[in-house]
């Protein structure tokens, strides 16, 4: 298994490379000029200089060099500066936002918190709303449960969270007016009051990527169990006097999971992609919001930067699923 | 006492479309997601011609009306008739759905019975499907269509470069789930009797792949299919959305939904009919996806 892993690592290094070139590759060949919105009264000498400071002059392959050293290297090196107040990483040049004018990095620290707090919560809400729904509808499979379940799992499987989202704004804050219409990001959690302020307009946005986190797991979760129910054990472990509760719960739910929970380490990237739609219809102030706002700035940095970021979960998440895979079922063998 | 001298079947001998489609009635909701899609994509082309608005004609004296006989879902800011716009719209976006599927479906196929029936291309394919797999799918289409939209509009016309731009971008980011499936049908297929008497005969490989392998794979590239249409739809709406897609004047569900939300506090009812349009066409597309694929597999059937 160990060797595994450290083979997946090694594995992941050349794809992430991969990915960052195409990203770059694609990048480079954008027609935008960042220069675009200096007035036509600097003269041209000017501009040149200019776009040299914005370590525009050099050839493509040294400037992805570079963006590659500024990522990987000094990067973490900031970081653990500021962890350990240590000063590595002293005088070297970040990654700079051209619309910013200020590292990167350090606005997508300012917004990751909103992502994640909006993200992360959602998906815990849709996976706990889910695998019970799952469960039971396999278990009374073609009950009436079953089927509202499973007509409701595609509905929410088949509505994007672009409709879902205005539709919950007009029926929940226009409407009957219960939650606040946009997310206030500037909102801080200081005593009881701000928090259930905060609580409230969570939910909305939680609301909307929930219900495809439910949509999509439950299904799983229904299909894994269903496998699982008629098998040999199970009759085994019926014919043995244990309770249905036990049976269920315990022999079939613990086989059940194992393909789920590669599906919900999986699913994690997806949720941030669909994060970027979510935090556009309620002007939550993240990362997803961050690279709509720099891909129409046409601050390529940023845009570079932030689509890795992304590249980099899926991938980290996919070795988190095949180890995951290997750990929980026993009869998986990588090598 | 049997006659056991009648030994012919009682049922004539059915074919194995007669039998699909014999399953596929089975499946309510798949009947009824057909049926269904095929009103929409019929409505949505024939409709223009029966329907005395046009989608583009501006009467700013009955702009922001509310469902009426002249205007059935109503008008928006400019007066131009939201039914009419629907279709006009929904011809848009089915038209890149299909499009996107059959570009999507042509690429996976293509690397897939590539890398299930030669050996040698199948570990460099599965990389690269591997490698398409890790990519971050909607912000490099965001990045696409931010860098591409204008040189291809000056190029072929504002419509036409954003359509082959959107179509091109979706399929050549979501052939991978296909080509995996038919890749690990091909290569079970590749063991099986009637290819080694094909090739005892002496097939060529493009007869082997055209007239043996290819039909029998093709029912899950149908299931991809159905699938794919979802998926194209709804990610052509969601760029339109996020404003990246067509052009502010030229009507999609996602760009009416995009029309809508700004109008949000006022007129909130807007939202609603694009967004269903996306969802119901969505929604009986997966339906007949799993229909579909219950009725080609009967291993998975009901689950």
């Amino acid at each position: 298994m160990l060797t595994f892993t450290i083979r997946r690592l090694i594995l992941a290094v050349p794809t992430l490379l991969f990915i960052s070139l195409v990203i770059f590759l694609l990048l480079e060949l954008a027609p935008g000029d960042p220069m675009a919105q200096v007035p036509l009264t600097v003269p041209p000498e000017v501009k040149e200089k200019m776009r040299l400071a914005l370590g525009l002059g050099e050839p493509g392959y040294v400037r992805f060099w570079k963006w590659l050293v500024q990522f990987f290297w000094v990067e973490p090196q900031v970081f653990v500066d500021h962890m350990f107040g240590t000063t590595f990483a002293e005088g070297k040049l970040r990654i700079i936002s051209w619309q910013h004018r200020s590292p990167v990095m350090d606005v997508v620290v300012e917004r990751l918190p909103q992502t994640l707090w909006v993200v992360g919560m959602s998906y815990i809400v849709g996976i706990l709303i889910a695998l019970p729904i799952g469960i039971y509808s396999a278990y009374k499979q073609y009950s009436m449960f079953d089927q509202v379940g499973t007509f409701i799992t595609m509905i929410g499987y088949s509505i994007p969270p672009f409709f879902t989202g205005p539709l919950v704004i007009v029926i929940f804050a226009v409407n009957l007016g219960w939650f606040p219409f946009i997310y206030d990001t500037t909102h801080e959690v200081v005593d009881w009051d701000s928090f259930v302020y905060q609580l409230r307009q969570m939910i909305m946005p939680v609301m909307v990527l929930a219900l495809q986190t439910t949509a999509q797991i439950s299904r799983y979760m229904r299909a894994s169990m269903l496998d699982n129910l008629n098998q040999d054990y199970v009759r085994t472990a019926r014919a043995k006097g244990l309770s249905e509760k036990i049976v269920v719960l315990v022999h079939v739910l613990r086989n059940s999971m194992i393909p789920v929970v590669t599906v919900i380490a999986l699913g994690l990237p997806a949720i941030f992609g669909g994060a970027i739609i979510t935090e556009q219809v309620f002007s939550v102030n993240g990362i997803g919001a961050q690279l709509i706002g720099a891909i129409q700035a046409n601050d390529l940095p940023t845009v570079q930067t932030l689509t890795f970021m992304f590249a980099f979960l899926i991938v980290f998440f996919n070795l988190i699923a095949d180890v995951l895979y290997g750990i929980l079922d026993p009869r998986i063998r990588y090598d | 006492m049997t006659d056991l001298s009648n030994d012919e079947p009682t049922t004539p001998h059915r074919s194995q479309f007669a039998d699909v489609w014999h399953q596929f009635k089975a499946h309510k909701g798949a009947l009824l997601g057909g049926i269904i899609f095929i009103i929409i994509v019929v409505g949505v082309y024939i409709g223009p011609w029966l329907w005395p608005h046009d989608a583009t004609f501006i009467d700013i004296r009955a702009r922001n009306q509310g469902p009426s006989w002249a205007h059935p879902f109503g008008t928006d800011q400019l007066g131009r008739d939201t039914l009419a716009r629907m279709m006009a719209g929904g011809q848009t976006s089915i038209a890149v759905g299909l499009t996107a599927m059959i570009l999507a479906l042509g690429l996976g196929s293509l690397v897939g019975v590539c890398a299930g029936y030669f050996k040698r291309l199948d570990g460099i394919l599965m990389r690269l499907t591997d490698l398409f797999l890790a990519l971050p799918i909607l912000p490099l289409l965001l990045v696409m269509m931010l860098l591409f939209r204008d040189s291809l509009s000056a190029a072929v016309g504002p419509e036409r470069g954003i359509f082959i731009l959107i179509v091109v971008a979706i399929g050549v980011t979501s052939w991978m789930p296909t080509a995996r499936i038919v890749r690990g049908d091909v290569l079970a297929i590749k063991q099986r009797e009637f290819v080694l008497a094909a090739r005892s005969i002496g097939t060529s490989n493009r007869h082997m792949i055209t007239r043996h392998i290819l039909p029998n794979v093709l029912s899950p590239i149908m299931v991809s299919a159905t699938l794919g249409i979802a998926n194209a739809i709804i990610t052509e709406s969601a760029l339109s959305f996020l404003g990246l897609g067509f052009p502010p004047d030229f009507p999609t569900w996602g760009r009416l939904l995009n029309d809508a939300t700004q109008y949000l506090q006022d007129y909130p009812e807007r939202v609603f009919w694009p967004g269903l349009a996306i969802s119901l066409t969505v929604l009986s597309v997966n339906y007949l996806g799993d229909g579909l694929r219950d009725a080609l597999d009967p291993r998975i059937r009901g689950r």
